[in-house]
Order: structure tokens, then C-alpha cells, then sequence
């Protein structure tokens, strides 16, 4: 060996190009991990919150009707709240889903097909829900008003 | 009066007849079922309860049926031939002792799950040390090689001492769900193969490794089941072993 030839190492070598079982996106199954453990402590809390206020507090399960919801609607804080809860947990089921049908679809068209329609449902359901979130009227103009809040008599 | 040969000795186990219900497989098949197809057939054996299931099928070999196929070696938990699904859980046949399977009921026999069968209890392997294989089970160095061994203080080693005791049955990879599906999953054995030399203070490949094992078919596909935990016969802490390279990936440090 002469003193330019590469290091010697030794061992036994491997041979390029190595096997490599489905690699797509490096990294990427490290995040779906990641988004799965943070996601659902948060969701724990927030569900739980949710199901407090709405159903222990005040006057529990008899409180709740369009005035109810179009109250706490009418607050940032539960639009946001609302909102976060609608998107993680469509977003934690839908990748919950995603890697099931990936154990399970191992067909290319029907692998294929079951990702597209669980993409589809997952978006379809976020935006539907945060239009309603975000664009919610507690107080439409031809509405009984026996059913709408008590702020909506100074709005009119 | 002395001792006869009537009166039981002291301490003599008695024998019993047990049931196995085996689901066999002939790759050439015979007159009653197609070449592969899977059947079951039920011996009926006289054993002792402290006889393993091991020595039952050899009994049923050597005096029933000698077409019965399994693998065995060294017959005492330390080759790894043997692994099989026994009562429905991964174990080695050569650990397992008919007392503790309720001998009253037949006891099941069925090959590993997850590998093709080849016959009767005998899988291919081959899948199994493909996974391993691509985790590199090797020490990878860089530099020359000393002119010594290569020291470690107690404290290096106890980090992957419980991964150095894999013997490499397949027990835990053909208990995983992930792997009975997805055969494309590296399976708990690869993950604890790549454990050992992650986390051995002497090797410079652990981001080699890492780097696979970070892969779609790697250890995210694990969901801890900790079916592997339960079935390891040498108890090793699998999941746990997952979990430690998880957090290897995920925080950047060994």
C-alpha cells in the first residue's frame, strides 16, 4: 500500500448500491411520528376542556342548543379553540388512517386510491369546518328570534 | 421386606397422554391435500410434564411420523432453531415445558407467522436475514486497527448488553403485527441487531445505521405492540430497544 492509496479500512464492505426497502422522503416518517406524539396530548386537553365547559358547566347538558354554540362562537378564543381541535383531530386520525392503509393496501391502484380519498375526506372536512368556524352569523336576519342569543336583540 | 419393583420410586414423575394438533404442510403434497396446503393432523404422544414440547415432537418423529418437519439444533435455548407458534404465542419448543401449556388440552403447534412456510413447522428464513443483513451487524471503524483490543468501560457495555443476548430465532419479528402485514418492515430482530452496535462505544457506523433504520420501513412503523417483548425467549426489552433508537433519531443523540 502505498502512502496515496485510500485509507485502508477494515471490515467487510458493502456493496453500492445497497438494498434500500421503500425509501421515498428521508425524514418523513420521522415527522408523522413526531406530529402523532405532540398532537395528541394536545388534543387530550383540549377534547376534554371542550366536553367540560360544554357539558359540566353552568347548566350542563340542557344548556346546549344554537344559542349555546352561537355564543361561544361569538368569542375568538373558542373560534380558535374550535378550530384547533377540528384540525388536529383530522389531521391525527386522517395520518392514524394513512399508515393503516399503508400496512394493510399493498396493491399500487388500491394503495393509491385509499390515500386519495382519505386526503380528500380529511382537507374536504377542514375546510367545511372552518368555513362554518370562521363565517359563523349568531345572528341571521329571519331567524325565530326565541332561538337566538341574547346579544342579537341590540344588534338588530 | 425389600423395595419392589411395583412401588413407585420417589419423586418419580408420572406419565401422561398429551395431545398436539400440528398444522402441517407438504410442499409435494400427498393423496388427501394439494402441495402446500396447510392441515391440520393431532398425535397423540405418552410424555411426562416436565418434557418440553421439543422432546414430544421428537417423540412423534422418531415413532409416529418421520415425516414431520421442524427445526432444532441444540435443543437448550441457545441456537434459535426452534421458534414456533405454541398456543397461539411465539416460543421455542425447546423451552417450553408441557406443564406450563395445561397438557388436559391439545396443545397447538403452528409454524412463525409472517415468513412462507417451506414445510410442516419449517419457514424461509431468508426474509428475516435480509432485514438483518441491511442493518449492517458489523463493526464498522474508521483509522487503522489497533494493536490491541478494543477497550470499553462496564458502564459503555451495560448500554447494549440486553441486545448482545439476541440469538436470532425470529420469535419477535413473526409476532409483530407490523411484520404479519407489511413484510417489508425491518421487524423488532433488526432493530435489535442495529441496537447492539448503535449503542457500542467502539463502533462508528451508528449513522449508517440510523439512516435506514429512519426509513418508511424502519422503526417509525413500529406501533408498540411490545408483542415482541412478550415473546423474546432470551427476555430481552425489545420495544424498549426500539424506543432507544427512536430517541437516538429524534433528539440526534447516542
Amino acid at each position: 500500500m502505498t502512502a496515496s492509496s485510500p485509507e485502508f479500512v477494515p471490515g467487510p464492505k458493502i456493496k453500492e448500491p445497497r438494498i434500500v426497502s421503500g425509501r421515498v422522503r428521508p425524514g418523513a416518517e420521522q415527522w408523522s411520528w413526531r406530529f402523532m406524539r405532540l398532537s395528541g396530548p394536545v388534543l387530550v386537553v383540549l377534547i376534554l376542556t371542550h366536553l367540560f365547559v360544554n357539558l359540566m358547566t353552568g347548566d350542563g347538558i340542557s344548556q346546549i342548543d344554537f344559542a349555546f354554540v352561537a355564543g361561544k362562537w361569538a368569542a375568538p378564543l373558542w373560534q380558535w379553540w374550535d378550530f384547533l381541535m377540528l384540525a388536529l383531530a383530522m389531521l391525527h386520525g386522517g395520518n392514524g388512517m394513512r399508515l393503516l392503509i399503508n400496512d394493510y393496501a399493498h396493491r399500487a391502484w388500491l394503495n393509491k386510491t385509499l390515500h386519495g380519498a382519505l386526503g380528500v375526506a380529511v382537507l374536504g372536512i377542514i375546510v367545511l369546518g372552518s368555513l362554518v368556524i370562521w363565517t359563523f352569523d349568531p345572528c341571521p336576519i329571519d331567524a325565530d328570534p326565541s332561538l337566538l342569543p341574547s346579544f342579537c336583540e341590540d344588534v338588530r | 421386606m425389600t423395595a419392589t419393583a411395583e412401588s413407585p420410586a420417589v419423586g418419580e414423575v408420572q406419565a401422561m397422554l398429551v395431545t398436539l394438533r400440528i398444522l402441517r404442510s407438504k410442499p409435494e403434497g400427498s393423496d388427501d391435500h394439494a402441495p402446500g396446503e396447510q392441515y391440520w393432523q393431532e398425535f397423540q404422544v405418552e410424555a411426562h410434564a416436565t418434557d418440553r414440547v421439543l422432546d414430544a415432537l421428537h417423540k412423534i418423529k422418531w415413532e409416529q411420523d418421520g415425516s414431520l418437519a421442524f427445526r432444532r439444533s441444540c435443543a437448550h435455548g441457545v441456537c434459535g432453531s426452534d421458534a414456533m407458534r405454541i398456543n397461539a404465542r411465539n416460543r421455542l419448543a425447546c423451552k417450553t415445558l408441557l406443564k406450563d401449556l395445561n397438557p388436559a388440552k391439545p396443545i397447538i403447534v403452528e409454524p412463525i407467522k409472517g415468513l412462507p412456510v417451506e414445510k410442516d413447522l419449517i419457514v424461509d428464513m431468508e426474509p428475516f436475514f435480509a432485514s438483518y443483513r441491511e442493518i449492517m451487524p458489523f463493526l464498522m471503524t474508521t483509522g487503522n486497527a489497533p494493536t490491541r483490543e478494543r477497550l470499553q468501560s462496564p458502564e459503555e457495555r451495560a448500554r447494549f448488553d440486553d441486545t448482545t443476548k439476541c440469538i436470532m430465532c425470529a420469535a419477535c419479528t413473526t409476532s409483530c403485527p407490523v411484520f404479519w402485514t407489511d413484510g417489508q418492515y425491518f421487524g423488532p430482530q433488526a432493530i435489535v441487531g442495529a441496537h447492539r452496535f448503535i449503542f457500542d462505544s467502539r463502533d462508528e457506523g451508528q449513522w449508517d445505521r440510523l439512516e435506514v433504520l429512519n426509513d418508511k420501513a424502519g422503526v417509525w412503523k413500529c406501533r408498540t405492540a411490545f408483542n415482541c417483548t412478550e415473546a423474546c425467549p432470551r427476555g430481552i426489552e425489545v420495544t424498549k430497544a426500539i424506543s432507544e433508537v427512536k430517541k437516538a433519531l429524534t433528539t440526534g443523540a447516542i
